[in-house]
């Protein structure tokens, strides 16, 4: 890419007008094409509970619902994502009631720096929704994309065991 | 203040505990000893969950990249692509011409501020990723556009990535008076060549550790704002008063001027002990520019420039009489410490090879020097987690080469004293006690090694011991409040980096008070608020600013009884403070509920003030621990699959076993990561970091991680402190390389002494004893 392509893109020449839903809320938004969800979420509209850990799609710290699946905001752009219905962390809990994930990982003490909780905990839900019973062996699959390096993981297994039994019955 | 007396029991002639000057004096919190009138330890010892796990779960926990402020703008730094040059040339000006750039750093500019052994910004560059220049702009986006149209020249310099060419005298120089790091560390007790003389039995090797990066998901970063002279710094640290400190001398500002805030911290394993270019370089920018700056690392920074464990090299001689009684230990590390150092925690490598084993001739020698590699810095028991690989091992190698069992080799050189203090523990038993649970533990559970055989695979398990500091130190201070409904709030200048201090403390306040853990809040990570607290590290949070707490909390408690003997015309040494309430010992009055108390109290406000007092002075405060690892390797195809590992761990007494469980888990799975995984790779023609990022540089995933069963028990520490606790942020890592380690060798019979371990050099050594696939 060439300097005179990124000064005519830094300014914002190339943006273009983009309608989000997230957590059940429209945003109407002027955004470059090359604007990731991830960006949208953290500097566009300060839903900061995604977090950026690697930018690179290794690590799940920014993972987000979309249409209910797993998804790595980081590797997303955002004008692709206008059809589709996002869930971020700050969408998942009512006001007075938290999601039977959140609740089994404070019981479980599943989370340490909690950095990459919020991603954490959405794969989980992602989880229990496609599979409300899932084995030791499928827990580990589902979560294998998302790094704790405080190294949470027997808790977080653990976590996951007992959200499946609150939310399979 | 020391002639207030607080009854703690029913007898009029307790004795006097209340001093916050001198806050070793409080009793233990336990059923006799007590005297509440329900007699019971309500809130520490008990699992209670994270106070802040709400925030944490909901994702409207602030960590300091989230941090949102009107007219905030954003920062970078361009970084050296090369190992070692100078700056020739710096053209900024397409940089500075591009929409949304405020501002543009670099060496020609920017004020001219010591670092260490150079410069902010030093046009001598030292290693790949070292600071060139920075930028500041409207949007994040706008930040990479204009770093990316800075132009350099460099004229290179030929560089160093290895430790022991770096100590040749005809090394590429990375400092004009040499590539030393460090004086040479130098530690002798006893005759060595004496023990040498008596040795049967000789292990002599030479093992090496890799460089590990830390790799917390929260890189380094701030943002900063200033406002009528005040700068105000959000920032990822383990230690804000530290941060305040070293931010006021770097920019000569009265540290009533600069406030450091750590709400949350999405992992420091070390990494953020100390001040690290990127806090100046945003204060400067956010200065020049007159809007709150917000700079954060990327991955690739963050394990290019922001501090790793040191590669060592090690040469290990144990020397032993037949039954197995060390007669010598005599141990040599160099450590590459990369370009340059910050500070911290230095790695202490031979601190095992002095202290773990009885042993009458010790000599130890560690040498630290410069690479043109990033900067390395404390990481979760620095020197401990390396010396703990080479020293364990060769004790595996002794036991084989003894024909005795490795426990049973260990107990013979036992010691219950600190040989380099020549003072006795505190708790001479406590590593004992941890042999013991891990042996027990590992019997009772599941085995995997009884399942049947499969084709290629070969079992084996392995131990390792270890000891640590983690007893706390002073000073450090807290203050109590009493609100007016009866709730406490207790304020400190520490900070929670994810090891669980906010909930410890909070169950410290609330057992000392006698309140629910729901009536407490401790206000902490903020160095505006609260007074003077250490940094977070060496395992020493809890029993540094438990007692302070448990002081603060204590002294408030005394005024309390103080006010209410004052009110209602009784002596203060009739009353009794129990779980929520204050009662009459004949039972002529009361009780009056907490929060009635301080509702009539209302407005006038009881506080407290508490102090760490100083350690004993006539025992050694250590903490200990044993793993044994269990592994299976595929002689086929190298891989190693732990199983199982049993940790068994001495932290004095248990605050939370909850957190405490975490603890041990996440040190073993980072154990695990360093044993087996994680491998920096540097192409050695460029001096190039080719695996800066979490593609390439494997940490563990929920995957690799095995049953870890927490063997250890609360086992309060009476002589230690006032809570009797010790830490255990840092000590689950310490021996799993070579608990690992030791595990393949009982599985393969060959011994690997390089780390990580890893298919291929699994591979390698079988074929080294003909037994390649």
């Amino acid at each position: 890419v060439s300097d005179e392509v990124r000064a005519e893109s830094a300014d914002g020449a190339g943006a273009v007008a983009v309608r989000l839903r997230i957590n059940e809320r429209d945003h109407d938004l002027l955004l470059e094409p090359r604007t990731t969800l991830l960006e949208t979420l953290r500097y566009e509209i300060a839903l900061t509970g995604t977090k950026d850990a690697c930018n690179h799609g290794n690590c799940g710290a920014c993972t987000v619902l979309i249409d209910g699946r797993p998804q790595y905001a980081c590797l997303r752009l955002a004008v692709d994502c206008a059809d589709a219905a996002i869930v971020t962390i700050e969408g998942l809990a009512t006001a007075d009631r938290l999601h039977p994930v959140q609740q089994a990982f404070i019981d479980a003490d599943a989370l340490q720096c909690g950095f990459c909780t919020p991603g954490q905990v959405l794969s989980a839900v992602a989880l229990l929704h496609a599979d409300p019973d899932p084995d030791d062996a499928a827990i580990d699959r589902a979560m294998s994309g998302n790094l704790c390096r405080c190294g949470a993981y027997s808790h977080i297994r653990e976590a996951v065991r007992r959200a499946a039994r609150i939310v399979g019955g | 203040m020391a002639h207030i007396r607080v009854l703690r029991s029913g007898v009029a002639d307790s004795p006097p505990i209340l001093d916050p000057f001198d806050s070793f004096v409080l009793p233990p919190w336990d059923a006799e000893g007590d005297g509440r009138t329900d007699g019971a330890i309500h809130a520490v010892g008990r699992p209670v969950p994270r106070v802040e796990a709400r925030a944490k779960v909901t994702g409207t926990a602030r960590y300091s990249g989230d941090v949102r402020l009107p007219g905030q703008i954003y920062a970078g730094i361009l970084r050296s692509s090369v190992a070692h040059g100078t700056i020739a040339a710096i053209d900024t000006r397409a940089a500075e011409a591009l929409p949304g750039v405020h501002a543009v750093l670099c060496h020609r500019n920017a004020p001219d501020i010591h670092w260490h052994r150079s410069r902010l910004f030093d046009p001598h560059l030292r290693y790949v990723g070292d600071e060139i220049a920075a930028v500041a702009a409207e949007t994040p986006r706008q930040v990479e556009d204009a770093l990316a149209a800075i132009r350099v020249e460099y004229d290179r310099l030929p560089h160093v990535l290895d430790a022991l060419a770096a100590e040749s005298a005809d090394a590429p120089r990375i400092y004009d008076d040499g590539n030393r790091a460090d004086d040479v560390a130098r530690y002798q007790r006893g005759d060595v060549a004496a023990g040498w003389a008596q040795a049967e039995v000789v292990v002599d090797r030479i093992f090496t550790t890799q460089t590990a990066m830390h790799n917390c998901l929260e890189t380094h970063g701030c943002t900063a704002a200033w406002e009528a002279g005040q700068l105000t710094l959000w920032e990822s640290t383990q230690g804000v008063y530290e941060i305040r400190d070293e931010v006021a001398q770097h920019l000569r500002l009265p540290a009533n001027r600069v406030r450091v805030i750590t709400e949350h911290m999405g992992g420091g394993f070390g990494s953020k002990l100390t001040l690290w270019k990127h806090s100046l370089i945003a204060a400067l920018l956010a200065r020049a520019t007159q809007r709150p700056v917000q700079l954060l690392l990327n991955r690739e920074s963050e394990n290019l420039a922001a501090g790793n464990r040191n590669a060592t090299w090690q040469h290990v001689r144990l020397g032993a009489l037949r039954d197995g009684t060390l007669t010598a230990i005599e141990m040599t590390s160099v450590a590459a410490v990369g370009a340059n150092t910050v500070g911290g925690e230095s790695s202490n490598v031979a601190g095992l090879y002095q202290r773990l084993y009885r042993c009458a001739n010790v000599r130890t020698e560690q040498r630290a020097v410069h690479t043109n590699l990033g900067p390395s810095c404390a990481f979760r028991a620095p020197g401990y987690v390396e010396g703990a690989f080479a020293l364990e091992s060769a004790m595996d190698a002794l036991s084989r080469e003894l024909d005795i069992d490795p426990i049973a080799l260990r107990l013979t050189n036992y010691t219950d004293e600190d040989q380099v203090r020549c003072l006795p523990y505190s708790a001479p038993d406590g590593l004992r006690h941890c042999y013991e649970r891990a042996l027990e533990a590992f019997r009772s559970a599941d085995a995997p090694h009884l399942r049947l055989p499969r084709r290629g695979l070969r079992r084996g398990m392995g131990v390792a011991a270890h000891e640590w500091g983690g007893g706390g130190h002073a000073p450090a201070y807290a203050w109590a409040k009493l609100n007016r409904d009866g709730t406490l709030e207790v304020i400190t200048g520490t900070q929670d980096i994810g090891t669980g201090t906010r909930t410890a403390l909070t169950q410290i306040a609330a057992e000392e008070l006698g309140v629910a853990v729901d009536q407490v809040t401790v206000r902490l990570g903020d160095s505006a608020a609260g007074p003077f607290s250490p940094v977070s590290g060496g395992s020493a949070t809890l029993a540094t600013l438990g007692p302070a707490v448990r002081a603060a909390v204590a002294d408030l408690g005394a005024r309390l009884t103080q006010a209410v003997a004052v009110d209602r015309n009784l002596p203060a040494d009739q009353l009794i403070r129990g779980y929520g309430e204050i009662r009459h010992a004949g039972g002529s009055a009361g009780p009056w509920p907490l929060s009635d108390l301080a509702q009539s109290l209302a407005p006038h406000m009881l506080t407290g003030e508490g102090r760490r007092s100083a350690n004993p002075e006539d025992c050694s405060v250590r903490t200990f621990g044993v793993q044994i690892a269990e592994v299976a390797v595929n002689v086929e195809t190298g891989e190693v699959t732990v199983e199982r590992v049993v940790a068994a761990h001495d932290c004095g007494r248990v605050v939370n076993p909850l957190l405490v469980d975490s603890q041990v888990v996440g040190g073993v799975v980072q154990g695990l990561g360093y044993a087996l995984l994680e491998q920096p790779v540097v192409d050695v023609e460029s001096g190039v970091p080719l695996a800066c990022n979490l593609e390439e540089y494997l940490i563990p995933t929920i995957q690799d991680v095995p049953p870890i069963r927490c063997a250890g028990e609360s086992a309060p520490d009476l002589g230690a402190n006032a809570i009797a606790a010790k830490g255990i942020g840092e000590p689950p890592m310490i021996p799993v390389a070579p608990a690992v380690a030791n595990a393949i060798y009982d599985a393969i019979g060959v011994r690997i002494t390089d780390i990580p371990i890893t298919r291929a050099s699994v591979l390698g050594a079988l074929a080294r004893i003909g037994e390649a696939p």
